[in-house]
């Protein structure tokens, strides 16, 4: 179907995308727009397992996807409810409050 | 002729993914940066069709652009930030701050390229069947899929208990008035777990 | 009979453990039993042991009984043995004999006391201690009592703790003799290394057989071992200590200067006297030391007011003859010296103590006066206790210091300026103890007195009466113990002036303190007489003196190390710790993004590094 170099290209779309999903957490306070970003990070995993699976034509790489999915599903749900908490506490999304964390 | 026409479709579905992806995160209002996340996604999904692999290009839309998008909706909805919340983005989100998480980034992405780039010996990408999927999840992943449910069991059950507004826990809610009504004692980091 | 000898330090020892574990719980009247009864019983027992001791040919005085062995350590082999001699026993009845009267007399004076157990749980140990330190046939059970004996002491004169003087008294007892315990600690161990072994009959044999007369290192210990019996004893320099130990409760005090503790430094010497035979500078330093301690002393009591304090002062100058007497080689003189001073001092303070009891707990002299009507039988006491201590015939103090003054004369260490101390130190004497009984007894009474009467009151002070009138012609067994002294020819313009100077003393203290003639007491209270009063008040300065010498150098230099330089180089461990600690706790400052950021940076190099090098 496709050249070889496909696959590379595939590759550094999915790096472009994890380091988008990077910076998107380290710069945002607001702990939505991190969630959100934290998504792009998976989904960019996701993208490159499923890239190495076609290219081997092997069902694993998408069983992985499923896998990371599920984790994705999961932790939004509860990072979601700590987002809630975190909102009733202090009236505000800023995760620079939970400073009070620090040892 | 087929095979332009794949790759120009790969190459616009891709820089449309890159793009919406730097357009959410740079968004003031979330349920916009919401949208770009399903722009962002459902360019992936296009993209993990071309590559054979539609069962999970429909799991991409279904779960991230479906189930996952509502969440966030929901949530952004029950915190109802509306213009304070753009506002207070505008303050956060200051030009000089793009730079650091920028060059770790680029960095990264220095060392992905080469790790990442090369290494397959690949003849190219082939369709991967729901069915082999479905023949492997139930096969030799059997015990990945166990994991899976257990995971999802956990996080419904952390997500309701972590969520659950305070006033239902009874004996809690009113130790919980009376310490704010004593804000000056500094039991305040204490409470509110539960 | 002499194989219950080891039931005379058993039994007080027998006695404090019931008491001990009582805890003060027992009905009082089982305390006295307990407490009175187990020194009573070992008197019986030393009584009986006597009976069979003098029944025996001189000769063969010695018995020995081994009880277990302490501990083997090489050819050290200290073992819990006794050792009775004429010695011993001797001072076996001074202990017991005395110290049973003394606990007799406690049972009343101490009745209302709340810590009334405790007080016999004490005393019964100290003469517990005590006769272990008599009969001890080698030198380390002598160290074990004789730690005992400073032990109990220190509990006893800090027996009303509630007030914290009394504590301070008690810890300046326990230092000052610690001070010449370890001189007499150090003696020991020198001892060993030079003669292999600490049982005492073994030492001096191998003593007189090793070194010649006069040789440095027999000099050397029993300059050591002097140390210590300054400091058990009392004397020059070490004396401090034993006035300030009158905060204890009086019959405490009779305890500690009559029947045990101070004795136990003239028991010392007198036990290792072949020591001191050998050397003659030793011999020269302890006459020395007891003339200028009894002179000192006598000179202070003089100017002194209050009862107990007067008695203190008495106490030393009068140790300090038992150490002349032992430094003329007068052995049997000495300890003669320290029988009759034992019946005539504990007669002495337990009178005070009745005195001090009617006149409700007031000391000074000067407040009281004028009592001889008040109290009949404490002024009989007290003034066969001054006839005593004022050594005028026939009482039992003329006999033993009349053979010490005599000694003094003709000894080779003696010679007649040191004679003519101790008589000076006799007419002294005289002085402050007629001054004492005439003022206490006669002139204007201040305060309203109200005798105690009784068995437990009115026995002791009869019989120790008694002994102190005629205990001079006892017989002491002491000949196969300790060398006798040559019989001495004196002149008899010596013996003489010996015997008249007392008497003038006495004479003078009529005249100045019952006669009260003002010319003369115008000349004490006036000029310079009076200024050299107030300095033997403070007792020739020495508490000043030892407090700017040694306490405040060394308090100061205990200050400036309290950290402990020692400390400091495991300190630099502990403080790196805990300055790294607190590097690392910066780095967790509360800020996720920091985290996330921290974590792709590490992540980064792990994989950078995975790329690059694999």
């Amino acid at each position: 179907m496709v050249d070889v170099a496909l696959i590379d290209h595939v590759f550094i779309l999915a790096a472009i995308l994890f380091c988008l999903g990077l910076v998107g957490v380290l710069v945002r306070r607001n702990i939505i727009f991190m969630l959100i970003s934290m998504e792009i990070m998976l989904n960019a995993a996701g993208l490159a397992f499923i890239a190495a699976g076609s290219a081997w034509g092997q069902p694993d790489g998408q069983v992985m996807f499923l896998a990371v999915v599920t984790l994705g599903a999961a932790e939004v749900a509860v990072a979601l409810g700590l987002t809630l908490l975190l909102f009733r506490r202090y009236q505000s999304v800023d995760v620079d409050n939970l400073k009070e964390l620090r040892g | 002729m087929q095979d332009t026409f794949f790759l120009v479709i790969f190459y616009v579905t891709a820089a449309v993914a890159v793009l919406s992806t730097l357009l959410m995160i740079s968004r003031l209002n979330a349920v916009h940066g919401l949208l770009y996340l399903i722009v962002s996604s459902l360019s992936l999904a296009i993209i993990f069709y071309l590559l054979g692999a539609p069962f999970a290009a429909a799991l991409e839309v279904i779960i991230y652009a479906g189930a996952i998008m509502i969440l966030f909706v929901f949530v952004v909805m029950m915190l109802n930030m509306g213009h304070k919340g753009v506002e207070q983005e505008r303050q956060w989100l200051k030009p000089g701050g793009w730079i650091g998480p920028g060059l770790l980034a680029l960095v990264l992405f220095a060392v992905f390229v080469p790790a990442l780039s090369g290494g397959l010996v690949s003849t190219g990408p082939r369709l991967v069947s729901a069915k082999a999927v479905g023949i492997a999840l139930f096969g030799p992943y059997l015990l990945v899929v166990e994991l899976a449910s257990f995971l999802l069991l956990a996080g419904l059950i952390g997500a309701y208990h972590i969520a659950r507004p305070p006033e239902i826990t009874g004996d809690d809610s009113d130790s919980l008035t009376s310490a704010r009504h004593h804000d000056d004692i500094a039991i305040e980091p204490l409470q509110g777990a539960g | 009979m002499l194989d219950w000898l080891w039931l005379v330090p058993g039994l007080p020892f027998l006695g404090f453990l019931i008491l001990f574990a009582g805890q003060g719980k027992m009905p009082k009247r089982w305390t006295t039993l307990v407490g009175v009864g187990s020194v009573g019983l070992a008197a019986l027992v030393t009584l009986l042991i006597a009976v069979e001791f003098y029944g025996t040919p001189e000769a063969a005085l010695t018995y020995r009984q081994t009880l277990w062995t302490w501990m083997e350590a090489g050819s050290l082999k200290p073992g819990f043995s006794l050792y009775l001699d004429g010695l011993a026993l001797s001072m076996l009845f001074v202990i017991t004999g005395v110290g049973f009267l003394i606990h007799l007399y406690a049972s009343g004076y101490m009745y209302e006391d709340e810590d009334f157990p405790r007080f016999f749980t004490y005393t019964n140990l100290f003469v517990a201690a005590m006769v272990m330190l008599v009969l001890a046939d080698n030198l380390v059970l002598l160290f074990l009592g004789w730690e005992g004996v400073g032990l109990c002491s220190y509990l006893l004169i800090g027996f009303w703790y509630r007030d914290p003087e009394n504590g301070r008294c008690a810890r300046k007892a326990f230092i000052v003799t610690r001070i010449g315990d370890t001189a007499f600690a150090i003696g020991l161990f020198l001892l060993f290394r030079e003669l292999g072994t600490l049982d005492i009959q073994d030492a001096m044999s191998a003593a007189t057989a090793t070194w010649p007369r006069d040789s440095g290192t027999a000099t050397l210990i029993a300059v050591l071992l002097l140390g210590g019996a300054v400091g058990k004893s009392a004397q020059l320099p070490l004396q401090t200590w034993l006035p300030d130990a009158m905060a204890g409760p009086t019959p405490v005090s009779a305890l500690i200067h009559a029947a045990t503790m101070v004795t136990a430094g003239v028991y010392l010497i007198a036990r290792t006297h072949v020591l001191f035979q050998l050397s003659t500078d030793a011999m020269q330093l302890v006459a020395l030391v007891g003339v200028l301690t009894l002179l000192m002393s006598g000179f202070t009591a003089l100017t002194q007011t209050d009862l107990k304090r007067i008695l203190a002062y008495s106490t030393i100058s009068q140790i300090g003859y038992m150490f002349l007497a032992l430094g003329v080689g007068a052995w049997s003189s000495a300890i003669f010296h320290l029988m009759t001073h034992a019946f005539f001092k504990a007669l002495l303070f337990l009178t005070a103590g009745s005195i001090i009891l009617s006149v409700h707990h007031q000391q000074d002299i000067f407040k009281m006066g004028g009592l001889r009507k008040a109290l009949p039988v404490p002024f009989a006491t007290f003034l066969v206790g001054c006839l005593g201590l004022t050594a005028l015939p026939p009482t039992s103090g003329f006999f033993s210091k009349e053979q010490i003054l005599n000694a003094v004369w003709s000894s080779p260490t003696g010679g007649q300026l040191i004679w003519a101390g101790a008589v000076l130190g006799a007419f002294i004497t005289a002085i402050y103890t007629f001054r004492m009984f005439f003022i206490v007894f006669f002139g204007e009474q201040q305060t309203e007195a109200h005798e105690h009467k009784g068995f437990k009151f009115h026995v002791p002070l009869i019989v120790l009466a008694v002994l102190a009138a005629v205990g001079g012609f006892f017989h002491l067994p002491l000949t196969s113990a300790l060398p006798h002294a040559g019989h001495d020819h004196v002149p008899l313009g010596v013996e003489v002036t010996a015997i008249a100077l007392p008497m003038v003393g006495v004479l003078l203290a009529y005249l100045l303190f019952y006669r009260q003639i003002p010319a003369l007491r115008q000349l004490f209270e006036t000029g310079p007489l009076k200024s050299l009063a107030a300095f033997f008040y403070s007792g020739w300065a020495m508490d000043w003196l030892y407090d700017r010498l040694l306490v405040k150098p060394f308090v100061a230099l205990a200050r400036w190390n309290s950290k402990d330089l020692v400390d400091q180089l495991p300190a630099v461990v502990s403080r790196g710790a805990a300055l790294f600690h607190r590097l690392l706790s910066l780095s967790q400052n509360g800020q996720l993004r920091y985290y996330v950021a921290t974590m792709a940076l590490a992540s980064l190099v792990v994989m950078a590094v995975a790329v690059y090098t694999g």
